[in-house]
């Protein structure tokens, strides 16, 4: 056993470090910078290195080191390599190879290409342990450039009516992954506080996005009109939207797939874009890896794992603190923002 | 240009998810504007209520959709416990037609009257030829016309639309005013044989001569009944908790209506009594109830407990020993027509009088008046409003006595002021995911009470909670699941609600001996631990108080 499952999360015994660990360890490797992944309290990090600005940005000064994909490092004798997850901008798989075993944790993935966050790379292993968010065949997602589409006429819609677009995007993570398809309809973007600080770090790290404002709260109403505003789902309910008047807001999750959950959310709009696999990602990553043992964390595990054994891979559920983020948690997503919303 | 089922589809979709009343009426009224004559006559079916029979079951649907998507039958029930909805989770499992933005429209008659002929067709014929029918629909179509066809087939489109919002994109088409819209599309009418002019004409309104009122229907009183003015003015009775209905007589013909405008009449075999006493162009609006005729009591009847009426709504074909052991009656509120006059116009005062004079004539055990409250004082209304349960009765009805009937859920002259609900502690013990805006989230709830150191459940309840709150204890499930049963959680009994309900009544078929009427949770008491909830023995003293 390469991986232990304990109750402060993923532990390499062999190397001594934990993969996103969900109670304060000595040594964390972090797939990525979402806060249900990377925690406070760690003795030092180890991360990608697009994912150490953000890291920085949430967590404040800490031990970190980070590296490039296919870079490999020895921790106690383990090697220990990062890969593309294609999640978000940074997010890494996690290779670990010791006497000959390979074992390989996914963290949070997507087999689709969002030309931002890096191609999902499927790695051989005997071991795979995967995410499984969106682990039900009623979770088969439109191309992303369809539902850019959509969203682009969408917009174009709101600009022929006098009204604003708000979008409602995971500050970091979708809220990037959509702005080359606004840039295209608009020269207008405005960004959500907790949005633009993410943003910025990013240009900072060097990630080439296109120009952006920020809403100042004392810019003059007509600033807005006809434009694009994104917004984390903090947002939506608080007043602060309420200067965009007139607007529409839209709900860019994986969850809108269902129609129940756009009439709960009460959005104009419900886009189906997701930073997780679907059924169909999900198994061709599967079977990709070649693994011989499968284990399944946080989503639908039951059901991934149960289907996985019918195919004949062996798999097995396990349970773990992650999804408590944004779109790993369909129920809590109007009402749990994980990060503060700052507003100057 | 989209017509036909693909311009239904989009028309669902959009009311589906637009949350602004203007926007939905835009979609219909844009709906009307554009579509078939026929579709627009079925789309007013549907909307209102009127499906057509039921020719292919759920179970085949699900079946042929598994053996079009190929995944084990367990997995489909999983998913359909997270979707929520049957015809749903099927438009979601279908394998994409090739081009999935954009299937080309079906060969021949696209049109969502040709759709649902075929379906009704289908009764008849064999499963196969059902089959093949099904699924050569479902590969020409795309997602959103594979969930709309499918909901025409299992029936029940609440996509958030009511009626009024219907019948106010009509009378915006057809520049009609709204409330003689209303009276034109209710009633009986079969939307495979009428033309939509005839529907929506003087002509075809005529024709029918069982078509009901619309109803008028009261908002909730949230103030001090002293915020509304002069006593006198107003005019108090009991609300009784029945079917709400219109018994009509018209060309000599006897009809009587329920409130979700289904044709009732054979199922009353009892009203028939009223026929020989009751004047000919008459209209009457009361409340289709279980009562005993108590000479007596200054009412002269007692209402019997819902579930008793609940024993006969559904059948069609009543015995004798139904007769006797739950009669039903029916309670006089308004007098809607009389000498074939639409007389709601006129004050409620004046309706009043002519009301009283016909019900006393029709002197049968059965048919009663509403009574009158007699008070001229607030205080008095007030005093009298707490004994509503004596008289199983739910409240008091305000209605101004210069009032005329109006259409559907209006403000300002009539009000319902119901009593405060019954309540009692107790801790949750299942959990099931709802359906519909409840998807994929555990709020489906079933309660127990303390019974000596074991656990009793006694009520199942569902709304009451905030958004907020249905994530909260939808995580706590989510955690604190003890054993599934298909979709079903036993939880850890932890956590305690106040369960409020309007009634109570013995019930040999639920483990606890009693049945609750319209229960709901009041709310989540985080300040009480299970070992204080209720036991058996409260909620045994609360059927002996108010079990009627």
């Amino acid at each position: 056993m390469l991986i232990e499952f304990t109750d402060r999360g993923l532990y390499c015994p062999q190397g001594g470090f934990y993969i996103d660990p969900w109670a304060p360890v000595e040594k964390a490797v972090i797939t990525h910078a979402h806060s249900d992944h990377a925690r406070p309290g760690n003795g030092s990090y180890l991360c990608h290195r697009l994912t150490l600005p953000l890291l920085r940005l949430r967590l404040g000064d800490n031990s970190y080191q980070s590296v490039e994909w296919n870079e490999p490092v020895l921790i106690n004798g383990v090697r220990v390599s990062l890969h593309p997850a294609g999640h978000i901008i940074g997010s890494s798989q996690i290779r670990m190879e010791y006497q000959g075993e390979v074992w390989v944790v996914s963290g949070d993935y997507k087999t689709e290409n969002d030309g931002i966050s890096g191609a999902f790379e499927p790695i051989p292993c005997h071991t795979f342990i995967t995410e499984s968010t969106f682990g039900l065949p009623i979770y088969n997602w439109k191309p992303q450039n369809i539902i850019f589409t959509d969203i682009q006429n969408w917009v174009r819609n709101n600009q022929a009516e006098g009204k604003t677009s708000v979008l409602i995007a995971y500050s970091l993570g979708k809220a990037q992954r959509i702005l080359p398809a606004l840039a295209a309809v608009t020269d207008n973007i405005f960004l959500h506080g907790a949005v633009w600080n993410v943003h910025q770090t990013l240009i900072e790290a060097g990630v080439d996005l296109p120009a952006v404002q920020k809403v100042h709260l004392d810019a003059p109403k007509d600033t807005f009109k006809n434009s694009v505003v994104i917004a984390p789902s903090s947002a939506e309910q608080s007043p602060w939207i309420r200067r965009f008047q007139p607007y529409e807001v839209g709900v860019c999750s994986g969850w809108m797939q269902v129609r129940g959950n756009v009439r709960r959310r009460n959005a104009d709009a419900g886009y189906a874009l997701s930073d997780h696999a679907d059924w169909p990602g999900l198994l061709s990553a599967v079977r990709a890896t070649g693994a011989e043992k499968v284990f399944v964390t946080h989503g639908f595990q039951a059901a991934l794992s149960r289907y996985l054994n019918e195919l004949g891979i062996q798999a097995a559920e396990v349970k773990t603190e992650y999804g408590e983020d944004e779109e790993g948690a369909p129920a809590t997503d109007s009402s749990n923002e994980p990060e503060k919303v700052s507003e100057t | 240009m989209t017509t036909g089922m693909r311009l239904f589809s989009e028309l669902v979709v959009l009311l589906g998810t637009s949350t602004k009343t203007n926007d939905k009426l835009g979609a219909l009224t844009n709906f009307f504007t554009d579509a078939a004559d026929k579709d627009k006559v079925w789309v007013i079916a549907l909307f209102s209520g009127r499906k057509p029979k039921r020719t292919v079951n759920s179970t085949q649907l699900a079946q042929w959709s598994l053996e079009m998507t190929h995944i084990p039958s367990w997995l489909f029930e999983e998913s359909y416990h997270t979707v929520g909805d049957l015809a749903e989770t099927i438009a979601l499992l279908l394998p994409d037609t090739e081009d999935p933005g954009q299937t080309k429209p079906a060969q021949g008659d696209s049109s969502l009257t040709h759709y649902l002929s075929r379906l009704m067709e289908l009764g008849k014929a064999e499963d196969l030829v059902k089959k093949d029918f099904i699924l050569d629909c479902w590969s020409h179509m795309n997602k959103d016309e594979r969930f709309v066809f499918n909901k025409l087939i299992t029936g029940g489109f609440r996509i958030g639309v009511s009626q009024k919002m219907i019948v106010n994109a009509l009378a915006r088409t057809t520049s009609t005013p709204a409330s003689i819209i209303a009276h034109r599309i209710s009633g009986n009418w079969d939307p495979s044989t009428i033309s939509f002019d005839s529907l929506l004409s003087e002509a075809g309104a005529g024709s029918d001569i069982s078509r009901p009122y619309p109803f008028y229907l009261a908002y909730a009183l949230e103030d001090e009944p002293s915020t509304l003015g002069n006593p006198g003015d107003w005019q108090a009775e009991w609300k009784w908790d029945g079917i709400r209905g219109e018994l009509i007589k018209r060309d000599n013909q006897l009809f009587v209506w329920s409130r979700g405008e289904e044709l009732m009449t054979e199922r009353l075999p009892e009203y028939q009594a009223f026929h020989q006493n009751l004047p000919d162009g008459v209209v009457l609006d009361g409340e289709i109830i279980g009562l005993t005729h108590r000479p007596d009591l200054p009412e002269k009847f007692r209402p019997l407990p819902f579930a008793v009426l609940q024993t006969r709504i559904g059948r069609k074909n009543v015995t004798k020993k139904q007769l006797t052991e739950a009669p039903v009656g029916f309670i006089a509120y308004d007098l809607l027509e009389y000498e074939g006059e639409d007389w709601r116009e006129r004050p409620l005062k004046e309706r009043r009088a002519q009301l009283e004079q016909i019900v006393n004539k029709i002197d049968h055990p059965l048919m009663h008046l509403s009574p009158v409250i007699p008070f001229s004082a607030w205080e008095a209304l007030t005093a009298a409003r707490e004994t509503s349960r004596e008289l199983g009765s739910e409240g008091v009805m305000l209605k101004k006595k210069d009032s005329t009937y109006q259409v559907g859920r209006k403000r300002g002259d009539w009000w319902k002021w119901k009593i405060d609900p019954l309540v009692i502690d107790a801790v949750m013990v299942y959990a099931q995911k709802g359906h519909g805006r409840r998807s994929n989230l555990y709020t489906d709830y079933t309660f127990a009470v303390k019974d000596g150191d074991k656990l009793l459940t006694f009520t199942k309840a569902y709304s009451g909670l905030t958004d907020k709150e249905l994530a909260e204890v939808d995580a706590f499930v989510k955690k604190n699941s003890l054993e599934k049963f298909g979709p079903v959680r036993t939880v850890r009994p932890e956590l305690v609600f106040e369960i409020a309900f309007e009634g109570i009544a013995a019930s040999s078929r639920h483990k606890s001996g009693v049945a609750l009427r319209f229960p709901r949770i009041a709310r989540w008491r985080k300040d009480k631990k299970p070992d204080e909830i209720n036991t058996l023995e409260d909620l045994k003293k609360i059927l002996e108080l108010h079990g009627k």
